[in-house]
């Protein structure tokens, strides 16, 4: 690997001379496609065969050991009957809306107020930064033991909690884990839009201010339209994070009360690993990875995202 | 600017504090005592008696291994990422064939990819490879998935090197690997340390990976001791919190040396 990754000048130059000979300046002194190769090569190992290797499997038997058999259409038509999975699905998307809804008026209000550059808001940023830096693992454990229905704080605040067992009723499940997402992840898009907030020309505020505008007024008229494709950006990564929601779910309430928060990710691991059904779990993969990519591209269509120049720089 | 007071913000900023920081002291206050204190006088209250016991305890069973074994993931992780992504970004910002072009779309394809989606498949790969409970098997996917974003970064900030730059080393005769030692990598320093940052971040976090590629407790890494520990010993809550306090300790030292390369690595993902 050390050495593919370093590849000689001499090679390169050669390649692409070759590919450039009509116009001989362009090329010279640029790199050509052997500089990306290693990576590539390694990238397309470990990430795009399996991509590929996953629909191959959703049409096959395999318990985990021996070889896949194909099986056609098989898992496919099992899911569709399958209550649980269509349950998981709507799981999945409710927590996804669910944690769109929360997170997104939280980090607009959260960015906006941390661009300013006063020294205080420097200090707290970094420390409402810190949630974004542990593992989702350590998140949760943390978050159970505190909400642990003995032990926890709601023992000490039943006022609040009531009987204390959040994790005894589907509205309660679901509701920590929505908050605990919206804990760890309000930081990252807190911060995407602290940056997006800075990159508001100042000459906007100006204006506004000389015509009266207050602070509301300013907030509604200038900089939530200038925000306008972050909040896309924004909202794509909380839609797949949303529905790829696994960690938390295993930890926090491995999917119960009974299948009551058994989302698609989940159930495909406990199809795969415990079930030991990998063709049905390639399956549920598929259809989730399907379901990701739709609501992206019908979210960046009917904003009109991919329209717009400024997104597209450095891309 | 003018600094007008603005209560409605300062009131909403501070309610996120105490959201953020409520959950950090019950978790550092629990650590500092025993398991009856704490049982006794709730998670609320300041420890009467102040002890170490639940680090100790913790590192004797287990958590010394693993926190080596995450070391090593990541250093690999790391090492990976740095020999591979520069050159990738390199050939991508600069080279004119249309194939490094191809190469990073396919890159950028791979930010939308979970690794769930991929986790029965890389769970048969790794098995067919033989590196089943092998920390190798930890480290190739997971240095994979690092990558996207790490190419991301990092042609960003190629970028920003003006042209002139370049030209100017072209016409004195350098050839692609001189102005990459000489040119590309002193000026994106930044952006090495923010991918270092990452895919070190990453490693250090990783869960999937390593819950379903190893399974024995030589092989573990730090994410899956505490989730053993949560299914096993759950009650032992300041046992466990002890565990995710020594499980973030390097990621807080990292944060406060290497803040700047962090955030501005996060804000060129998502901003403008």
């Amino acid at each position: 690997m050390t050495t593919a990754a370093v590849p000689t000048a001499d090679s390169t130059e050669k390649s692409v001379r070759r590919g450039r000979s009509s116009r001989p300046a362009t090329g010279v002194g640029r790199p050509g496609f052997a500089w990306a190769a290693p990576a590539a090569v390694f990238f397309g190992l470990f990430a795009l065969v399996p991509l590929v290797l996953v629909v191959v499997l959703s049409f096959t038997r395999w318990n985990g050991l021996g070889s896949p058999e194909f099986a056609g259409l098989d898992n496919w038509s099992r899911l569709l009957d399958d209550p649980v999975m269509v349950k998981s699905l709507w799981l999945s998307l409710l927590l996804t809306v669910l944690g769109v809804v929360v997170q997104t008026p939280i980090s607009i209000l959260l960015g906006v107020w941390a661009a300013g550059r006063q020294r205080n808001r420097a200090v707290l940023s970094a420390i409402y930064f810190v949630p974004l830096l542990l593992s989702i693992t350590a998140v949760s454990v943390l978050w159970r033991a505190v909400l642990d229905p003995n032990f926890g704080v709601p023992s000490q605040a039943k006022w609040l909690f009531g009987d204390g067992n959040l994790f005894g009723t589907q509205t309660g499940a679901l509701g920590v884990l929505v908050f605990v997402s919206t804990w760890q992840f309000t930081p990252l898009h807190t911060l995407i839009y602290q940056g997006a907030a800075r990159a508001v020309p100042g000459v906007l505020y100006e204006a506004a201010r000389i015509d009266g505008a207050g602070t509301v007024r300013q907030f509604f008229h200038i900089t939530l339209p200038q925000l306008r494709n972050t909040v896309v950006t924004s909202m794509i990564l909380m839609v797949v994070g949303g529905l790829t929601t696994f960690d938390t779910v295993l930890i926090l309430t491995q999917g119960g009360p009974g299948t009551d928060t058994t989302n698609s990710a989940y159930y495909m691991y406990q199809k795969a690993f415990k079930s030991f059904d990998f063709g049905s779990a390639s399956a549920i993969a598929l259809l989730l990875v399907l379901v990701a990519t739709l609501v992206s591209l019908v979210m960046v269509r009917l904003t009109g995202y991919d329209r717009m120049r400024s997104t597209m720089e450095g891309v | 600017m003018k600094p007008r007071p603005n209560l409605l913000a300062g009131f909403g900023s501070s309610v996120w504090l105490f959201v953020v920081g409520l959950p950090l002291y019950v978790m550092l206050i629990a650590t500092f005592q025993s398991r009856a204190d704490y049982a006794a006088n709730g998670p609320l209250a300041f420890p009467e008696h102040f002890t170490l016991d639940n680090y100790v305890d913790d590192l004797d069973g287990g958590f010394a291994q693993y926190f080596l074994n995450t070391v090593v993931v990541t250093v690999a992780v790391v090492g990976i990422v740095v020999l591979l992504v520069p050159p990738l970004a390199y050939a991508i910002v600069r080279s004119d064939g249309k194939a490094t072009g191809r190469v990073f779309r396919l890159f950028l394809l791979g930010l939308a990819i979970p690794s769930q989606a991929v986790i029965v498949p890389m769970f048969y790969l790794i098995n067919e490879a033989g590196l089943y409970d092998n920390l190798l098997g930890v480290i190739l996917p997971t240095a994979a998935f690092a990558m996207p974003v790490c190419a991301l970064i990092l042609t960003g900030v190629m970028r920003d090197i003006t042209p002139e730059l370049y030209e100017a080393m072209t016409v004195d005769g350098a050839s692609p690997w001189t102005i990459f030692r000489r040119l590309v990598l002193p000026l994106s320093k930044s952006g090495l340390s923010t991918i270092v940052v990452f895919s070190s971040l990453q490693a250090w976090n990783g869960f999937l990976f390593p819950l379903v590629l190893t399974q024995s407790s030589e092989n573990k890494v730090i994410t899956m001791g505490l989730y053993d520990f949560q299914t096993e010993h759950g009650v032992d809550i300041p046992g466990l919190l002890a565990a995710v306090v020594l499980s973030m300790l390097p990621i807080l030292l990292v944060y406060l040396f290497a803040r700047r390369a962090l955030v501005q690595g996060l804000m060129g993902v998502g901003g403008k």
